[in-house]
């Protein structure tokens, strides 16, 4: 199907050329915090992105993803600290562990609906959080430095800062594309049916959670690989990446930015972020303002970003 | 066994403090289908208001009571300027606005008493231990704190089942809109229960302070627990609160205490070591999961709405 022409197309459609045409800013420029400040935007938004699959397409609110975040980083990690350096093994692995968590608690919550299964995904992002705390091999409460960023035999220098930032956004492209092919395939009909009429999707013949439960670890690996690429990011992995808030924020971008839309998750990663940073530049209370602000969002502009703009006029 | 009496009563303690953070947070979920991740910061803000106006008059019980004052009506304000326009809204509409009032309040915090955490001295009276058992003492202070949350406990209930304000909440929290038309100001009784749930969360905030240090972000941690109980314990129902409270007290400090000396007993010293506070710390979060698993409605379910 052909996107159309209207302007929450044309913002995403520039927001992606701008994402593209960064690094020639940076070094034209010589503003090299605005490319590390994208890069660590771009893998949010890959975050955000996987997360938006089931909450927006699913109907599964999730409010322990961060938990990948933090599997797919420790993978990396501890491979890299037992002497495993190379991205051909790091990488794959960091993703079947994210999946096979997604998996194990998946299968469990999906029992649950609602406001349960919220708390629930909640409590095993807790379990994990508590479990990484706890490994005094690998740093413990204090985290765990990567000394060397997954090397891919040449084929890519992930030390690079430009390169790096490509493979974050080619990720994130990637991603987008993934859900954008699985929300329009036959099995993304299903979950999006399921989430609108589960009574009525089982009664023709689906098997819901099944439908689910896939898209649920579909959306895991998905966040596992934003988890390896931010280790890689911050050379640093620590129980922190999986604590309750993270889960927040990764939640607060996607309603930021409009949930069940498939670019709003990228909008709200850099909307907050980036409010975050300038914030942060001339107040060290940002709170005080970012707060409101989401208050205000939630008061004043329901389907977040992507739901404002699509109120606007067509062009 | 002295051992075992004291990290009993720890856990009682514990689990009695959470109650009073759960019974606020259940109720406004209850009654008002609202989910209030804020609530910790109010919890927070009970024990800042307590350790400032503690200081400031020189008394314990005085700066106590208008902690718990500054707390109700911070919590009516909160609800009328802003939480009022949120019921009836999406779940996650009110988990992002509420999230953003965490962000709100902790730099408010840092903004007006500083990073550094307070401490709020105790009076000598409340320091001295008490023996309650032969040959056992205990802290004044900790005994007290079960006492006044068991008075509490006893007076909520009495409100919520034995008065007028009480039944209306009850029928609130099994058909909000029926009461709406049968005439009552459905919107000064859910400012008054969230006002209730404020001055809980306080409660339980400026008891807890004396124990551990007064610090942003104290109130994330334990609303997380909240949670955990009001989950367990079915939705809206105070009962099941306080049973799951002291349910999840008793099982978290029982854990936390004797955990590690029975994994040195089955695993190798180093492992132990290693899972012990891991496996203490989860245990509640597993239980949940468990009884989630089981019972996806808690285990004790308030009426069917």
């Amino acid at each position: 199907m052909m996107p159309k022409l209207n302007v929450s197309n044309a913002v995403a459609a520039l927001i992606c050329a701008a994402l593209i045409l960064l690094p020639v800013y940076s070094a034209a420029t010589g503003n090299i915090f605005i490319l590390t400040l994208f890069t660590r935007i771009t893998i949010y938004a890959l975050a955000a992105a996987s997360l938006n699959l089931i909450m927006g397409y699913g109907g599964m609110m999730s409010f322990g993803h961060a938990a990948y975040l933090g599997i797919g980083g420790y993978a990396v990690g501890i491979l890299a600290a037992e002497g495993i350096g190379s991205g051909f093994i790091q990488w794959p692995v960091a993703l079947a562990v994210s999946a096979l968590f997604a998996l194990l608690i998946g299968s469990l919550s999906l029992r649950t609906r609602g406001v349960y299964f919220i708390m629930i995904t909640l409590a095993f992002a807790q379990m994990a959080y508590y479990v990484a705390s706890a490994l005094s091999r690998y740093g413990g409460d204090d985290g765990l430095t990567v000394y060397k960023r997954s090397d891919f035999a040449g084929l890519i220098n992930l030390s690079d800062r430009n390169q790096f930032y490509y493979l974050c956004l080619a990720c994130l492209f990637g991603g987008l594309y993934l859900i954008w092919r699985i929300v329009n395939s036959r099995f993304g009909l299903v979950v999006q049916g399921v989430r609108s009429n589960e009574q009525r999707m089982q009664a023709i013949g689906f098997h819901a959670n099944r439908y689910r439960l896939v898209c649920f670890v579909i959306s895991g690996t998905i966040c596992g690989l934003a988890g390896a690429l931010l280790a890689n990011n911050t050379d640093f992995v620590s129980p922190a990446v999986m604590y309750w808030t993270r889960s927040g924020d990764l939640m607060v971008m996607v309603i930021l930015g409009g949930m069940g839309s498939l670019f709003g998750p990228v909008i709200g990663a850099i909307v907050y972020l980036l409010l975050e940073e300038l914030l942060s530049q001339f107040t060290e209370f940002s709170g005080l303002i970012l707060g409101p602000v989401l208050l205000l969002i939630v008061l004043f502009a329901r389907g977040g970003i992507m739901g404002l703009l699509g109120r606007m006029r067509r062009v | 066994m002295y051992l075992v009496v004291e990290q009993l009563l720890n856990g009682l303690q514990f689990g009695l403090l959470l109650f009073l953070l759960a019974a606020g947070l259940t109720l406004v979920f209850g009654i008002m289908d609202f989910v209030n991740l804020a609530h910790g910061s109010l919890y927070m803000m009970g024990a800042y208001f307590a350790a400032t106006f503690v200081a400031w008059t020189g008394s314990f019980v005085l700066g106590a009571l208008m902690a718990l004052g500054a707390t109700l009506l911070l919590g009516i304000a909160l609800e009328y300027v802003a939480l009022r326009h949120l019921y009836g809204r999406d779940h996650l509409d009110q988990v992002l606005a509420t999230f953003g009032l965490i962000l709100f309040f902790n730099d408010a915090v840092r903004l007006i008493w500083g990073p550094a955490g307070l401490a709020l001295p105790l009076p000598t009276w409340l320091t001295v231990p008490v023996q309650i058992i032969p040959g056992v003492y205990y802290p004044a202070y900790r005994l007290m704190i079960i006492v006044v949350a068991l008075a509490v406990a006893a007076m909520l209930y009495l409100v919520v089942m034995r008065t007028r304000v009480g039944m209306l909440i009850r029928a609130g929290a099994s058909n909000r809109e029926m009461i709406g038309a049968l005439g009552i100001n459905i919107k000064l009784l859910f400012t008054l229960v969230f006002g209730l749930g404020a001055a809980l969360a306080g409660l339980a905030g400026l008891m807890q302070a004396p124990i551990l240090t007064v610090q942003i972000g104290m109130g994330e941690n334990i609303l997380i627990l909240a949670f955990v109980i009001i989950v367990i314990g079915g939705i809206g129902s105070i009962r099941g609160a306080f049973m799951a409270a002291i349910f999840v007290g008793i099982i978290d400090t029982m854990g936390r205490a004797f955990l590690p000396d029975l994994l040195r007993k089955v695993l190798s010293g180093a492992a132990a070591s290693t899972a012990a506070p891991a496996l203490s710390s989860m245990l509640i979060y597993l239980l949940m999961a468990i009884i989630l698993v089981l019972r996806p409605e808690g285990l004790f379910p308030a009426a069917k709405r």
